[in-house]
């Protein structure tokens, strides 16, 4: 039984030293040269990532032809939305449902590439629903319609929303 | 359009926030916030990826100042070496940092971006270059992170072992709102450390008692009183220990610790019942728990000391079974690891996208071992080879999913080459002549262009001529060359006359209504310079038509196949790499297992013999009293 009788003191102490926020790297060279490994590897695929995104740009959204739809939220408005539709010309072109997650990241000034696709060049309607609920658990809608000119240059227009319960529409696009 | 800089909005960082100043606050770039949406969410490659693309960018253009992330330029860079650091990419963050730390920033963005750099030098154990990178902290700090600063300072002087620095930043954060708890707490250590016993002490005691309001604080709380009665027990001082003991919540996470020393306390000063009464309760929880093992064989210890030796011999007995249903467990979850479920069941999404995901392995019924592991998984050694392990498997899925893109970009280009190359031969051939025509019409409406601002500055009556009349003046030129050289007959001279005075009434003609003409003129080629803008703005619509036609198809063959060896290649080597990073997690975890298996086996070895001692003990005392 004496065996038993096993105080920790040090133990608990060097605890301690890692709960004050230390940490010690791995201890062998070995993981530490994977550590080193796994973090080249993620430089090369973030390297990928780029160049990727860049083919995928060139192939499918031509400068020519191509439309990007950003959502943001208006600073310091608390907005709770749940969903929102976009219809380019009478036709959806895309509809988003929040998690809780996301609109955090709107709230603190997160930037939402909601549509990227292709239009031709011209005059054009945009339509855009957003739906939610009120701080008095009642649903509202509210949706707004606008006109834009699409050029020879990639167009980005911007989806404000403003809170609460996006009073008036709520709902404002310009370009970016 | 505002946006909050990431590093204040609460993203904690080892329990410590940071703020970074910018030039502006308003969101100029659109690119930069949507980095800043995916970085809120913890998607840290996307940010990456995002901010990346950006910064490169910004840094080719040839007139920076006109780009908008010209105005969050200082935040993005500092932002991508934060990123960096989430995402666990030390190396890249490391330089990042530095090049903020070494350009004209300002002096608050610099003292962020030292604080920074000394936090990574101090997680990877750098302690010398830690305090180097601290010591470069001068001037106006952020208001946010000073407290932040103060303590990453005592806790680099407490792992270098200089206790008086240590204690004086600790000292500093006393009344710190965020920070007060662990001060004390690592106060009372630091004078332990430094031999000050009796010092230690009374601190470790205050740090015991202080008003804690979370569920950090409480813990730090619990702790300062379990190490405070530990360091009494290992000194003797039993009685002493048990009012710090007795402070630990019974539900935090130090309880079992502090229920087994409790009934060390008391059996060491022979207070036999009062150190069943924690035994107990410890004995009937969560048997993985190492405490609680040992208390399984504490408690019937306690009971044969109190003479209840049938007693003692029941808890045995419960004890040799419970030992060797974990032990038969154990063994189970060393298998399960070597069978290789132990990876699976840490790499599935569910999990992980629970932030309790370590918690909820338990429930996992294919994932015996983790019941064993949780010690383990909350090491910072096991963490980082864990994520390291998840961060690739997050690659593999990325790189495996472009791989099917490539197909399908293949299959794009092939199908837009057999549309348009049977087309663009007759295209090409009718542009062609559209071509001629257009330059012909262009050059002609340039000339026209040039006669008119001439004929503003010097006015050319005849330019203005109808066609009827140039007709006119080209006969009568006909008819005065017909009369011929040298001295007019009579007749001769009266047509000369008569061609002059049609000569006379034509230029009469072109000079009086010389101005209304050239308005006439020039209202017919502003027409005319409409019908050309819109030809040029047809033309130039089919030539970019035409391009984009080509450029549909052409030119991505090489990229295509590039990309497609790059994520070949990087497979590859993310295989090899979560191979040897699995290989490396499992012969831990097997060792963690094995380890407390060989425990339990001595454990079960002593409760054997302390049953058949007991029940000895039992028979003889029970013949004892039937003698009796």
């Amino acid at each position: 039984m004496p065996t038993l009788k096993r105080y920790r003191l040090l133990a608990l102490l060097a605890w301690g030293l890692s709960l004050s926020c230390a940490a010690e790297e791995f201890a062998s060279e070995d993981t530490q040269s994977l550590d080193g490994q796994v973090q080249e590897i993620k430089s090369d695929v973030l390297g990928i990532a780029a160049e990727l995104d860049n083919l995928e740009e060139r192939l499918l959204y031509p400068s020519g032809t191509q439309l990007a739809l950003f959502v943001a939220f208006e600073e310091g408005q608390d907005v709770e939305i749940d969903a929102i539709a976009v219809a380019i010309d009478g036709q959806p072109a895309t509809h988003h449902i929040y998690s809780f997650r996301e609109l955090e990241a709107l709230q603190k000034g997160g930037v939402q590439r909601i549509y990227t696709g292709n239009v031709p060049t011209g005059e054009h309607e945009l339509s855009i629903s957003v739906s939610g609920t009120h701080d008095d658990g009642e649903d509202f809608s509210v949706s707004e319609n606008v006109r834009f000119d699409k050029g020879v240059a990639p167009k980005a227009l911007g989806i404000t929303l403003a809170g609460p319960g996006l009073g008036g529409s709520g709902i404002r696009v310009g370009d970016w | 359009m505002h946006r909050t800089p990431l590093l204040a909005t609460g993203l904690a960082f080892c329990a410590l926030q940071a703020t970074s100043p910018a030039h502006s606050d308003e969101l100029k770039d659109l690119y930069f916030g949507e980095a800043l949406y995916f970085a809120h969410q913890g998607y840290w490659f996307e940010a990456l990826e995002r901010l990346d693309a950006e910064v490169r960018q910004h840094e080719d253009v040839d007139e920076p100042e006109r780009d908008s992330l010209w105005f969050h330029i200082d935040d993005a860079e500092f932002s991508l070496g934060d990123f960096e650091l989430r995402y666990r990419m030390h190396h890249r963050a490391g330089r990042a940092i530095r090049a903020v730390l070494e350009g004209a920033v300002d002096e608050q963005v610099r003292n962020d971006a030292a604080y920074r750099l000394a936090k990574i030098h101090f997680e990877k154990g750098q302690l010398d270059d830690a305090l180097r990178a601290l010591t470069r902290i001068s001037g106006t700090v952020p208001e946010g992170i000073r407290d932040d600063i103060e303590f990453l300072r005592a806790s680099v002087y407490l792992a270098e072992g200089q206790w008086a620095e240590a204690q004086e930043s600790f000292r500093r954060l006393e009344k710190s709102p965020d920070f007060a708890a662990f001060a004390a707490y690592n106060l009372g250590i630091a004078h332990l450390q430094a031999g000050e016993r009796q010092l230690a002490i009374e601190l470790l005691d205050r740090a015991g008692q202080f008003p804690a309001e979370d569920a950090a604080e409480l813990a730090i709380r619990d702790k300062a009183n379990l190490v405070l009665g530990t360091l009494l027990l290992e000194s003797g001082e039993h009685l002493a220990a048990a009012p710090y003991l007795n402070r630990v919540r019974l539900d935090g996470p130090f309880s079992n610790q502090a229920l087994l020393s409790a009934g060390w306390a008391n059996l060491s000063v022979e207070n036999y019942q009062r150190a069943v009464v924690p035994w107990s309760m410890l004995a009937k929880r969560e048997l993985t728990d190492s405490a609680t093992q040992e208390a399984k064989l504490a408690l019937p210890y306690a009971y044969g000391r109190l003479e209840l030796h049938g007693r003692a011999a029941i808890y045995y007995g419960q004890a040799l079974d419970a030992f060797g249903t974990e032990i038969d467990k154990l063994a189970e979850s060393i298998d399960s690891i070597r069978d290789g479920r132990f990876l699976t069941a840490l790499v599935r999404e569910e999990m992980r996208q629970d932030k309790d995901w370590v918690i909820r392995l338990r429930s996992l019924p294919e994932a015996p071992e983790t019941y064993y592991l949780m010690a383990l998984l909350a090491t910072h050694e096991f963490q980082t080879g864990l994520q390291n392990y998840l961060d690739l498997a997050d690659l593999r899925a990325k790189l495996v999913a472009w791989q099917r893109t490539f197909d399908a970009f293949d299959d794009m280009v092939a199908i837009r080459h057999d549309h348009y190359e049977p087309l663009l031969p007759a295209v090409d051939t009718r542009f062609r002549e559209l071509d001629s025509r257009m330059r012909l019409r262009t050059e002609q409406h340039r000339i026209l262009v040039k006669r008119r601002d001439d004929l503003l500055t010097t006015p050319r009556p005849e330019f203005l001529a109808t066609r009827a009349e140039q007709a006119i003046l080209a006969e009568l030129d006909a008819l005065e060359a017909g009369l011929g050289e040298g001295e007019l007959s009579g007749a001769s001279r009266v047509v000369q006359e008569r061609i002059r005075r049609l000569r006379g009434l034509v230029a009469w003609a072109l000079h009086t209504e010389y101005h209304a003409r050239l308005t006439e003129f020039d209202r017919n080629l502003r027409g005319l310079d409409e019908a050309m803008a819109i030809a040029e703005s047809q033309y130039q619509q089919y030539v970019r038509s035409r391009q984009a036609a080509s450029h549909s198809y052409e030119g991505y063959t090489d990229p295509v196949r590039q990309l497609r060896t790059a994520v070949r290649d990087s497979l590859a080597k993310i295989d090899s790499l979560m191979n040897r990073q699995g290989h490396e997690l499992e012969l831990v975890a097997i060792d963690e297992l094995v380890a407390r298996r060989e425990r339990l086996e001595t454990y079960r070895d002593k409760a054997r013999f302390a049953l058949a001692d007991s029940y000895d003990r039992a028979t003889q005392a029970q013949a004892r009293s039937a003698l009796q």
